[in-house]
Protein backbone atom coordinates (compact mmCIF):
# COMPACT_ATOMS: atom_id res chain seq x y z
CA UNK A 1 0.00 0.00 0.00
CA UNK A 2 1.41 3.44 -0.60
CA UNK A 3 0.17 5.93 1.66
CA UNK A 4 0.74 9.22 -0.40
CA UNK A 5 -1.33 7.23 -2.79
CA UNK A 6 -4.24 6.01 0.05
CA UNK A 7 -4.40 9.87 1.31
CA UNK A 8 -5.00 11.63 -2.11
CA UNK A 9 -7.96 8.21 -2.48
CA UNK A 10 -9.10 9.31 0.77
CA UNK A 11 -9.39 13.22 0.07
CA UNK A 12 -10.84 12.03 -3.25
CA UNK A 13 -13.47 10.22 -1.88
CA UNK A 14 -14.01 12.90 0.83
CA UNK A 15 -14.08 15.99 -1.40
CA UNK A 16 -16.84 13.71 -3.82
CA UNK A 17 -18.88 12.83 -1.29
CA UNK A 18 -19.50 16.07 0.04
CA UNK A 19 -19.75 17.86 -3.46
CA UNK A 20 -22.56 14.76 -3.48
CA UNK A 21 -24.22 15.52 -0.57
CA UNK A 22 -23.78 19.10 -1.22
CA UNK A 23 -25.84 18.66 -4.84
CA UNK A 24 -27.83 16.26 -3.90
CA UNK A 25 -29.15 18.55 -0.62
CA UNK A 26 -29.65 21.38 -3.30
CA UNK A 27 -32.19 19.57 -5.19
CA UNK A 28 -29.59 18.24 -8.35
CA UNK A 29 -30.61 15.18 -9.88
CA UNK A 30 -27.61 12.57 -10.04
CA UNK A 31 -25.73 14.42 -12.97
CA UNK A 32 -22.41 13.19 -15.40
CA UNK A 33 -20.32 15.22 -12.63
CA UNK A 34 -21.59 12.93 -9.51
CA UNK A 35 -21.82 9.73 -11.37
CA UNK A 36 -17.95 11.16 -12.67
CA UNK A 37 -17.18 11.36 -8.79
CA UNK A 38 -17.92 8.38 -8.22
CA UNK A 39 -16.41 6.44 -11.25
CA UNK A 40 -13.27 8.27 -10.31
CA UNK A 41 -13.43 7.03 -6.72
CA UNK A 42 -13.85 3.21 -8.09
CA UNK A 43 -10.83 4.00 -10.22
CA UNK A 44 -8.47 4.90 -7.58
CA UNK A 45 -10.02 1.25 -5.73
CA UNK A 46 -9.04 -0.45 -9.05
CA UNK A 47 -5.50 0.88 -8.30
CA UNK A 48 -5.31 0.52 -4.70
CA UNK A 49 -6.34 -3.01 -5.67
CA UNK A 50 -3.69 -3.82 -8.18
CA UNK A 51 -1.11 -1.52 -5.81
CA UNK A 52 -2.01 -3.97 -3.10
CA UNK A 53 -1.42 -7.27 -5.07
CA UNK A 54 1.68 -6.55 -6.55
CA UNK A 55 3.14 -4.31 -3.08
CA UNK A 56 4.52 -7.55 -1.31
CA UNK A 57 6.33 -8.47 -4.45
CA UNK A 58 8.37 -5.26 -3.81
CA UNK A 59 9.02 -5.32 0.10
CA UNK A 60 5.80 -3.66 1.15
CA UNK A 61 4.57 -6.25 3.55
CA UNK A 62 1.21 -5.57 5.51
CA UNK A 63 1.27 -4.95 8.98
CA UNK A 64 -2.39 -6.43 9.83
CA UNK A 65 -4.64 -9.36 8.69
CA UNK A 66 -4.11 -9.53 5.16
CA UNK A 67 -8.07 -11.09 4.79
CA UNK A 68 -9.39 -8.18 6.79
CA UNK A 69 -7.88 -5.81 4.06
CA UNK A 70 -9.07 -7.38 0.97
CA UNK A 71 -12.79 -7.41 2.79
CA UNK A 72 -12.48 -4.08 3.11
CA UNK A 73 -11.15 -3.52 -0.28
CA UNK A 74 -13.54 -5.87 -1.97
CA UNK A 75 -16.20 -4.65 -0.52
CA UNK A 76 -15.27 -0.97 -0.98
CA UNK A 77 -15.33 -1.77 -4.75
CA UNK A 78 -18.62 -2.85 -4.17
CA UNK A 79 -20.02 0.58 -3.28
CA UNK A 80 -19.39 3.11 -6.24
CA UNK A 81 -20.93 0.54 -8.63
CA UNK A 82 -24.08 -0.06 -6.85
CA UNK A 83 -24.57 3.66 -5.63
CA UNK A 84 -24.17 4.45 -9.55
CA UNK A 85 -26.40 1.93 -10.50
CA UNK A 86 -28.97 2.93 -8.23
CA UNK A 87 -28.15 6.87 -9.37
CA UNK A 88 -29.14 5.79 -13.15
CA UNK A 89 -32.42 3.89 -12.06
CA UNK A 90 -33.83 6.28 -9.78
CA UNK A 91 -33.14 9.97 -10.89
CA UNK A 92 -33.89 12.04 -8.06
CA UNK A 93 -32.19 14.70 -6.08
CA UNK A 94 -31.84 11.22 -3.09
CA UNK A 95 -30.06 9.25 -5.56
CA UNK A 96 -27.31 12.50 -5.53
CA UNK A 97 -27.40 12.13 -1.60
CA UNK A 98 -26.74 8.61 -1.88
CA UNK A 99 -23.89 8.97 -3.93
CA UNK A 100 -22.36 10.66 -1.67
CA UNK A 101 -23.00 8.49 1.19
CA UNK A 102 -21.40 5.72 -0.86
CA UNK A 103 -18.18 8.16 -1.34
CA UNK A 104 -18.01 9.07 2.26
CA UNK A 105 -18.62 5.26 3.16
CA UNK A 106 -15.51 4.40 0.76
CA UNK A 107 -13.36 7.29 2.29
CA UNK A 108 -13.75 5.62 5.48
CA UNK A 109 -12.80 1.98 4.11
CA UNK A 110 -9.83 3.38 2.77
CA UNK A 111 -8.69 4.70 5.81
CA UNK A 112 -9.40 1.38 8.19
CA UNK A 113 -7.28 -0.24 5.06
CA UNK A 114 -4.48 1.80 5.67
CA UNK A 115 -4.84 1.57 9.15
CA UNK A 116 -4.86 -2.26 8.91
CA UNK A 117 -1.71 -2.23 6.70
CA UNK A 118 0.43 0.34 8.15
CA UNK A 119 -0.63 0.38 12.06
CA UNK A 120 -2.29 -2.88 13.42
CA UNK A 121 -0.36 -5.47 14.24
CA UNK A 122 -0.90 -8.98 13.03
CA UNK B 1 -32.14 8.17 -19.62
CA UNK B 2 -35.83 8.74 -19.70
CA UNK B 3 -37.40 6.92 -17.03
CA UNK B 4 -40.86 4.94 -16.90
CA UNK B 5 -41.30 5.57 -12.87
CA UNK B 6 -40.15 9.31 -12.62
CA UNK B 7 -43.25 10.10 -14.64
CA UNK B 8 -45.38 8.75 -12.34
CA UNK B 9 -44.63 10.03 -8.89
CA UNK B 10 -47.89 9.53 -7.58
CA UNK B 11 -47.23 5.58 -7.67
CA UNK B 12 -43.71 6.35 -6.11
CA UNK B 13 -45.17 7.90 -3.31
CA UNK B 14 -46.62 4.72 -1.38
CA UNK B 15 -43.03 3.39 -1.77
CA UNK B 16 -40.91 3.22 1.59
CA UNK B 17 -37.81 3.42 0.12
CA UNK B 18 -38.99 7.10 -2.09
CA UNK B 19 -37.57 10.12 -1.15
CA UNK B 20 -34.78 10.59 2.12
CA UNK B 21 -36.16 6.86 2.75
CA UNK B 22 -33.63 6.09 -0.02
CA UNK B 23 -30.78 7.59 2.09
CA UNK B 24 -31.83 5.48 4.82
CA UNK B 25 -31.40 2.43 2.86
CA UNK B 26 -28.42 3.00 1.21
CA UNK B 27 -27.22 3.71 5.13
CA UNK B 28 -28.01 0.35 6.24
CA UNK B 29 -26.95 -1.10 2.98
CA UNK B 30 -23.53 -0.07 3.97
CA UNK B 31 -24.00 -1.12 7.16
CA UNK B 32 -24.68 -4.58 6.30
CA UNK B 33 -21.78 -4.84 3.83
CA UNK B 34 -19.71 -3.79 7.25
CA UNK B 35 -21.35 -5.79 9.62
CA UNK B 36 -20.98 -9.34 7.21
CA UNK B 37 -17.34 -8.85 6.03
CA UNK B 38 -16.38 -7.83 9.60
CA UNK B 39 -17.94 -11.52 10.80
CA UNK B 40 -16.83 -12.82 8.12
CA UNK B 41 -13.44 -12.18 9.05
CA UNK B 42 -13.78 -13.11 12.39
CA UNK B 43 -15.06 -16.23 11.74
CA UNK B 44 -12.87 -17.42 8.95
CA UNK B 45 -9.81 -16.62 11.60
CA UNK B 46 -10.49 -16.73 14.81
CA UNK B 47 -14.12 -18.09 15.65
CA UNK B 48 -12.91 -20.81 18.33
CA UNK B 49 -11.49 -17.28 20.33
CA UNK B 50 -15.39 -16.00 20.80
CA UNK B 51 -17.71 -18.28 19.25
CA UNK B 52 -20.60 -16.44 21.34
CA UNK B 53 -19.48 -12.91 20.26
CA UNK B 54 -18.57 -13.80 16.61
CA UNK B 55 -22.06 -16.08 16.02
CA UNK B 56 -23.83 -12.77 17.59
CA UNK B 57 -21.96 -10.98 14.97
CA UNK B 58 -22.93 -13.45 12.48
CA UNK B 59 -26.69 -13.18 13.04
CA UNK B 60 -26.54 -9.16 13.35
CA UNK B 61 -25.07 -8.71 9.91
CA UNK B 62 -27.92 -11.58 8.36
CA UNK B 63 -30.51 -9.29 10.29
CA UNK B 64 -29.21 -6.13 9.27
CA UNK B 65 -29.20 -7.67 5.39
CA UNK B 66 -32.82 -8.81 5.86
CA UNK B 67 -33.53 -5.32 6.96
CA UNK B 68 -31.71 -3.76 4.26
CA UNK B 69 -33.80 -5.93 2.20
CA UNK B 70 -37.07 -5.47 3.93
CA UNK B 71 -36.80 -1.10 3.64
CA UNK B 72 -37.12 -1.70 -0.11
CA UNK B 73 -39.83 -4.22 -0.78
CA UNK B 74 -43.46 -3.19 -0.71
CA UNK B 75 -46.27 -5.16 0.44
CA UNK B 76 -47.46 -5.57 4.34
CA UNK B 77 -45.38 -8.71 5.20
CA UNK B 78 -42.46 -7.39 4.07
CA UNK B 79 -42.93 -3.75 6.24
CA UNK B 80 -43.40 -6.63 9.59
CA UNK B 81 -40.25 -7.89 8.67
CA UNK B 82 -38.84 -4.51 8.35
CA UNK B 83 -40.44 -3.44 11.83
CA UNK B 84 -38.81 -7.16 13.36
CA UNK B 85 -35.54 -6.66 12.22
CA UNK B 86 -35.05 -3.23 12.96
CA UNK B 87 -36.72 -4.12 16.76
CA UNK B 88 -34.37 -7.06 16.93
CA UNK B 89 -31.03 -4.59 16.02
CA UNK B 90 -32.60 -1.96 18.18
CA UNK B 91 -32.49 -4.72 21.37
CA UNK B 92 -29.53 -5.94 20.17
CA UNK B 93 -27.60 -2.65 20.63
CA UNK B 94 -29.21 -1.74 24.31
CA UNK B 95 -28.85 -5.14 25.38
CA UNK B 96 -25.23 -6.00 23.79
CA UNK B 97 -24.12 -2.23 24.68
CA UNK B 98 -24.48 -1.80 28.08
CA UNK B 99 -23.44 -5.66 28.86
CA UNK B 100 -20.31 -4.67 27.51
CA UNK B 101 -19.98 -1.69 29.56
CA UNK B 102 -21.59 -3.25 32.65
CA UNK B 103 -19.66 -7.03 32.25
CA UNK B 104 -17.12 -6.07 29.77
CA UNK B 105 -15.45 -9.62 30.56
CA UNK B 106 -18.31 -11.28 28.78
CA UNK B 107 -17.53 -9.55 26.05
CA UNK B 108 -13.87 -9.58 25.44
CA UNK B 109 -14.14 -9.30 21.72
CA UNK B 110 -16.16 -6.35 19.44
CA UNK B 111 -18.66 -7.13 17.92
CA UNK B 112 -21.19 -4.60 16.07
CA UNK B 113 -23.33 -3.97 19.24
CA UNK B 114 -20.18 -3.29 22.19
CA UNK B 115 -20.13 -0.09 23.43
CA UNK B 116 -23.40 0.85 21.43
CA UNK B 117 -22.12 0.87 18.34
CA UNK B 118 -18.57 3.11 19.31
CA UNK B 119 -16.75 1.07 16.82
CA UNK B 120 -19.59 2.36 13.86
CA UNK B 121 -19.83 5.84 15.01
CA UNK B 122 -23.04 4.79 16.77
CA UNK B 123 -24.27 4.54 13.47
CA UNK B 124 -26.26 0.95 15.23
CA UNK B 125 -27.58 2.94 17.80
CA UNK B 126 -28.83 6.04 15.82
CA UNK B 127 -30.05 3.86 12.91
CA UNK B 128 -32.60 2.16 14.02
CA UNK B 129 -34.55 4.98 15.65
CA UNK B 130 -34.68 6.13 12.26
CA UNK B 131 -35.76 3.53 10.85
CA UNK B 132 -38.60 2.65 13.13
CA UNK B 133 -39.55 6.54 12.63
CA UNK B 134 -39.08 6.02 9.24
CA UNK B 135 -41.46 2.98 9.05
CA UNK B 136 -44.36 4.35 11.54
CA UNK B 137 -44.81 7.32 9.42
CA UNK B 138 -44.61 5.20 6.16
CA UNK B 139 -46.99 2.61 6.62
CA UNK B 140 -47.96 0.13 3.68
CA UNK B 141 -50.03 0.81 1.02
CA UNK B 142 -53.05 -0.52 0.14
CA UNK B 143 -52.90 -3.79 -1.93
CA UNK B 144 -54.15 -2.91 -4.81
CA UNK B 145 -52.07 0.24 -5.27
CA UNK B 146 -49.07 -1.97 -5.02
CA UNK B 147 -50.81 -4.13 -7.43
CA UNK B 148 -51.30 -1.13 -10.12
CA UNK B 149 -47.43 -0.72 -10.03
CA UNK B 150 -45.46 -2.18 -12.61
CA UNK B 151 -42.90 -3.72 -11.33
CA UNK B 152 -45.09 -5.18 -8.30
CA UNK B 153 -46.11 -8.04 -11.02
CA UNK B 154 -43.64 -10.35 -10.19
CA UNK B 155 -43.05 -11.91 -6.74
CA UNK B 156 -44.59 -8.97 -4.48
CA UNK B 157 -48.46 -9.02 -5.64
CA UNK B 158 -48.56 -12.97 -4.16
CA UNK B 159 -47.38 -11.70 -0.75
CA UNK B 160 -49.47 -8.55 -0.46
CA UNK B 161 -52.12 -10.42 -1.84
CA UNK B 162 -52.00 -13.34 0.55
CA UNK B 163 -51.73 -10.91 3.65
CA UNK B 164 -54.05 -8.84 2.85
CA UNK B 165 -56.74 -11.50 3.07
Amino acid sequence: MIEWFTWVQVAVAVVAGVLCLALGFAGRVPSDLTNGALALVELLLVVQLVVAIAAPAFGNEPTGSVLEFYTYLVGALLIPPAAVFWALLERNRWSTVVLGVAALAVAVMVYRMLQIWTVQQA
Amino acid sequence: MTDVRGARPETDRGRRMSGIGRVLVAVYGVLALAAVGRSFVQIATKFDEAPLAYSLSALAAVVYVVATIALVRAGRGWYRIAWATIAFEFTGVLVVGTLSIAFPELFPHDTVWSWFGRGYLFIPLVLPVLGMWWLAKHPPVHADVDASRADAAGDQRPASGADAA
